[in-house]
Formats: C-alpha cells, structure tokens, sequence
C-alpha cells in the first residue's frame, strides 16, 4: 500500500498542482516538477495527454493537442520521471484516461509507474463500478489508485470513500475543468461524508484560480488542486513558464496555509 | 464490474459527477420499458408521427439485373426525418418526458440524429440543443439550418478532428454542466450502459417488423440481412430479433474510406483494437498508445473511430460478420439503387447496398437477402455531385 500520497497531507493544507506533460516540451515538465517542489507543491499531478480528454475544459484539452503533436508518447513520460526522480522526491500521481492505461496493457503500465516512481493514479473515466480492472493491478504496484467524488455523487459517496486510497478527489462544481468565478457546492458536506467512512485525505479541485478560492477550499477540505490557472501560463509562456509556475504555485501554497 | 456488458465489452466508463444520471436513467427505463401505456404511447408515436410500419420493398429490377438472391429493401428512408433515427429518438424524448426533463442535447454527424432530436423536442415542448462537429456542419450546411428552422440551437465543435467523435466529446461535457433538467439523447447503440440497450430496443422495431413482413411474403426467413455500421445503431436494430435465428446471415458494413489499408478509414472492426473511450469498452480506431484515431469516410454518419458493445460481442462470437466498403464503392452503389429503383438511398446505407451487389450475384435464386436501407439520401446529393466532379452547393 503507497502512503506517500497520504502522507504528503500530514503536514497541514496540501497545495496539488497539475500539468500536462510535454507542455509545451518533456524537458520544461521536468524544469516544472522541480520548481514547483521547491516551491511548496505537497502532491504533483502529471497529465498524459490523450487524443479526446472528455473531463477537461478547452484550456486542458488545448495543452494536450500541443503535447501530442509534437508526438509525445507514454514511453516518453516514463523515461522523463525516472531522470526527475533523480532530483525530487515529492509524490507524483498520473492524470490521465483509461484508454491510455488499458491498450498500453494495465499490468506493464502499472509495473513501469513503480519502476519509475510513481506514487498513484487518477483516471477521471473510470467511476467506482469500473474500477477494480485498474485499481487491482495498481495495487500489486504499489500505486494508490485515486477515486474522484462530485457534487452529484450524493449516496455514492460512502462507497467510494470505503474503497478509497491515497486520497479523496473532491470534484467542486457540475461541467468540466476550468477556471470558475464561483463555486457553490457545499463541499464541507461531501468532505464529512467521505471522512465518516474513513479517515482519509480529500482534495478539492475543478475551477480553482485564486489563493483566496483554495483557501477557501482547503478549509473546507485538506488541500486544493489547480490545473487549469497553471497550464495557462504554461500557454503562455512556452518554454519560459518555469519561474512563472513556480511563482504562482508558492502564491497558491501561501494562501491555503495563511 | 458493472451492468450492461455485452461479453467483454460496454460498461460504463465516465465521470463520476455522469454516474448517478445514467443509474436515473436506467431505473427509468427498467419502470417504463413494460409499463403498457408508455408502450401505447410509443407505438402510437411511431405510427402516427414517424408513419411506421416501413415498407419492406421487392427490389424486382435490382434482382434482376444482379441475377442472384431476391433482394428487399427495409425502408426506413420512408421514416419521417428520412432516416431510422426518429425510432429511438421518439423513444428516448418520451422516456426524457416521464423522467420529468424538459431539456434534450445530442451529437450528431451528418445531422439525421441530431435533425430528428429536433424534430421530436418540437413536437413535445422541449428545449434542444445539438452538437455538430464543425467539419460536418460543412458538409451538411442544409441539415443544420433545418435543425435551426425546428427551434433548435445548434453548437458547431472544433475540438480534435471537429467531427462526430468531438460532437459526442462536447455533448457528454455539456451534460456534466447541466443535469437536473436535461436528458442526452444519444443517437447510436454506444456510450455507458444502458444507452446501448435502450437504443437497440427503440431501434429494434425495424427487425421486428422486418421478421413480420418476409413470413407473410416469403413464408420465410432472409438468407441475409445487411446493413451499414457506423455506431451501429440500425444495424443492431435490423439485426435483433434474427440474432437466434442462426441461419440468417447478419452483415454489417463498416466505412473503409479511402481503404482499410490507408489511414482515411473508418473501419472499426477491420482496423481497430480492444479499447475504451466514450464511455464504453468495445474495438476502436487507435494508435498503438491508445491515442483514438482521427478517422475519414465519405459519410459524415459513419465518420466514427468507434462501435457498438453489442457488434463488438457479436464479432467476437462469429455471429455477425463485418465487411468493409470503400467510398467509390459506397457512391457507385448511390447512383445504382438511384438509377435501377427510383430510390436515392443514404450514402451511409449506399455501403450496405455496395456489399450486397457483391454477394446477392453469388447467391441462388431461392435465396433472399434484406438491405436496411437506413436513411434517404437527399442529403447527400451535393457532397455526391461534388465528389463526380461537379461544382454543386446547396
């Protein structure tokens, strides 16, 4: 059983960012881990990319087709976390879909993930009816199969919780990925459900932008993950985004802990 | 695992915040599936509104000429909207409208679907809106404007290859943003289970009248039935009820494109590999890391990288065989059924027609095959004119 990523939630608020790798080149992603490591990101969150990304907002699905067409594959990213590896230690988690798991074969995607040192997965269309083909096989691995909850998810939150590893991906509002000006969702309820079944961490991500958003959010919960605001600057900075990410990543960090 | 395989395949792969609205979705069905006044009501619907039963139709002169099997035509063109697709478009509004939802989204490719979804949230009060991939609004620019003319909205997409795979993407996003009041009418026999079943079921009224029709003329079952898969969604529907009947042939025909041994295709079953996207397990076009292939066929209704869990399953069991028809192949047989019946099929059927000018020679007289002749083909008369050569917009 991987407690990295559980771990990564005992020294207080945790900030989880999240990029896509290859956007815009592996070698800047590996630039990225670094930075953002040192500037206080307590779990990263990898994307590989995927031709038709149906959880995510045009900000993510654009960082995608940037990454594939310069012809990225999963081979690359694994070789591209061995060599950060070399460099960081802070837990590691995939973000990507189940088609990418399941023809590159589960077991050897899994196996390579331990061998590269991974920590967990999260695969956003792969809902708790589906999961035990890919979390089994995580398992055997020793990578923490990561389950999402949302807004709509009510009753099916208990057993999600039970068989929860890692930790709790509190999805904040209804739509896709993206930037929101408001959320509503009463996110402190979906938490105390998760926490009632097992004690275990819950992250709260999906249209998060601001500290003072994943503050809030992070009070509610026990940490905040932001993607899209990040690979934004990512769009628009290129290959110099480095400096800018980190910048933004320590304002986000300094936030939730404020 | 979950409900709805259909051997290994189908399922329901996706997202979390979808999962509740499929479980609502289903539990509606299972209610109303036997309940006998949605049944009156549905069959009152498909009477008089859609104008079934079909025709079941003896191609004389095209029997003839190809000098083979008897061949009949399943007339589904002759449906209100002109094509198959009203069946579980009627079928899914009103089971929408029990449920309480006063909304209805779809995809469509070459805009039959998403032509009869408006057609039917007219008729019940609904509001409509429909996903079009960008490409395909092109290409079927007439479709649109009458999606717009029946109070729909219409959303061009032009994420990815801007065409049916996107459209479908776009509609499962916009559906995680707003639920409550809105139901997906999904327009082929794929997504998470049970889209799969209750779209067969709505579409399978086409084999049973089919199965109704040749005893009563023939005093017997066809020898084949033969259909185009994009999806798959008329296919399973003309399928269905000879699925027990071993000894008759079932034959789908997939889009080759410009050929199965070139990267324009959409040959899911000649071309494709186990996979999972949009919802479902099932065979898709893909590369070897399981990035979906960006597909191509002359049909914007067959332009699709994947199909059908229950084709899927019954490919793996032999049961049905799947062929492959190349573009020129799909519009020579265009102009053929035109020219020899008086009838301008679709050009997705067109590729059922081209396989059956293939084997309906090669058969005996005393044999009969049945060609689903999906949709008609007035949509298709310009992009046909233009691919001859001619300089014809609509």
């Amino acid at each position: 059983m991987n407690n990295r990523v559980t771990d990564a939630f005992k020294k207080g608020k945790a900030f989880i960012p999240f990029i896509t790798c290859g956007d815009p080149d592996l070698e800047t992603t590996k630039e990225l881990i670094v930075a953002m490591d040192q500037a206080g990101a307590d779990v990263i969150e990898l994307g590989i990319p995927f031709s038709d990304p149906t959880a995510e907002g045009p900000v993510i699905q654009e960082a995608n087709i940037r990454a594939l067409s310069q012809g990225i594959t999963t081979d690359d990213i694994f070789a591209m976390v061995k060599e950060v590896r070399q460099q960081t230690q802070v837990p590691l988690v995939f973000m990507t879909y189940a088609n990418v798991v399941y023809s590159y074969g589960i077991e050897r995607f899994m196996k390579n993930s331990r061998d590269v040192g991974m920590d967990g997965l999260i695969l956003p269309d792969v809902p708790h009816e589906e999961k035990a083909e890919f979390a089994q096989v995580a398992d055997d691995f020793d990578i923490a199969f990561i389950s999402l909850i949302a807004p709509t998810s009510k009753e099916r939150i208990r057993q999600i919780a039970k068989d929860a590893e890692g930790f709790v991906y509190c999805v904040s509002s209804l739509g896709v990925t993206g930037t929101r000006s408001d959320i509503t969702t009463d996110i402190k309820s979906m938490v105390d459900l998760v926490k009632a079944e097992k004690d275990i961490p819950c992250a709260v991500g999906f249209g998060i932008s601001t500290p003072s958003q994943a503050k809030q959010m992070a009070d509610q919960s026990d940490g905040a993950i932001v993607g899209s605001a990040i690979v934004k600057i990512c769009a628009k900075y290129g290959k110099d985004c480095v400096p800018y990410v980190a910048q933004f990543v320590k304002e986000m960090k300094d936030g939730i802990c404020a | 695992m979950s409900n709805g395989r259909f051997g290994q395949h189908g399922g329901q792969y996706i997202p979390e915040t979808l999962m509740n609205a499929v479980l609502e979705l289903e539990e509606a069905y299972n209610k109303y599936k036997d309940d006998p006044t949605f049944n009156q009501e549905l069959q009152e619907l498909f009477n008089e509104y859609a104008g079934r039963p079909s025709r079941l139709y003896y191609a004389k002169h095209m029997t003839e000429d190809l000098g083979g099997a008897k061949v009949y035509l399943k007339r589904e063109d002759l449906n209100h909207t002109g094509a198959h697709k009203i069946n579980n478009v009627i079928g899914q509004c009103l089971l929408a409208q029990k449920m309480g939802k006063t909304r209805v989204i779809a995809e469509t490719g070459a805009g039959q679907h998403g032509v009869a979804t408006a057609t039917v949230a007219a008729l019940m009060g609904m509001e409509c809106e429909i996903f079009m991939g960008a490409v395909d609004c092109e290409r079927q620019a007439l479709n649109v404007y009458r999606m717009k003319l029946l109070g729909a909205k219409v959303h061009p997409v032009t994420s990815g290859t801007a065409t049916l795979k996107d459209a479908v993407s776009e509609t499962m996003r916009e559906w995680t943003n707003r639920i409550d009041d809105t139901h997906y009418v999904l327009g082929s026999v794929m997504g998470p289970h049970p889209f799969p079943t209750i779209v067969r079921d709505f579409q399978a009224v086409i084999s049973k009248e089919m199965k109704e029709q040749i005893l009563e003329k023939e005093g017997r079952l066809p020898d084949a039935v033969l259909a185009c898969v994009g999806g798959g969604s008329n296919a399973i529907g003309a399928f269905y009820h000879f699925i027990n009947d071993k000894e008759v042939r079932l034959i789908g025909c997939e889009a080759a494109g410009r050929g199965i041994d070139t990267k324009e295709t959409a040959a899911t079953l000649n071309t494709g590999k186990l996979g999972i996207f949009h919802g479902m397990k099932s065979y898709f076009c893909q590369d070897e890391y399981g990035q979906i292939a960006p597909v191509y066929s002359i049909s914007a209704g067959l332009d699709y990288p994947g199909i059908g869990p229950e084709h899927a399953m019954l490919y793996d069991e032999g049961r049905a065989e799947y062929v492959a028809i190349t573009d020129d192949e799909a519009v020579d047989a265009f102009e053929y059924l035109s020219k020899t019946e008086g009838i301008i099929p679709a050009i997705e059927s067109a590729h059922a027609v081209a396989h059956a000018m293939k084997i309906v020679p090669t058969m005996s007289k005393d044999q009969i095959v049945i060609i689903n002749i999906s949709g008609r083909g007035d949509k298709d008369v310009a992009a046909i004119a233009r691919y001859r050569g001619e300089d014809i917009h609509e």
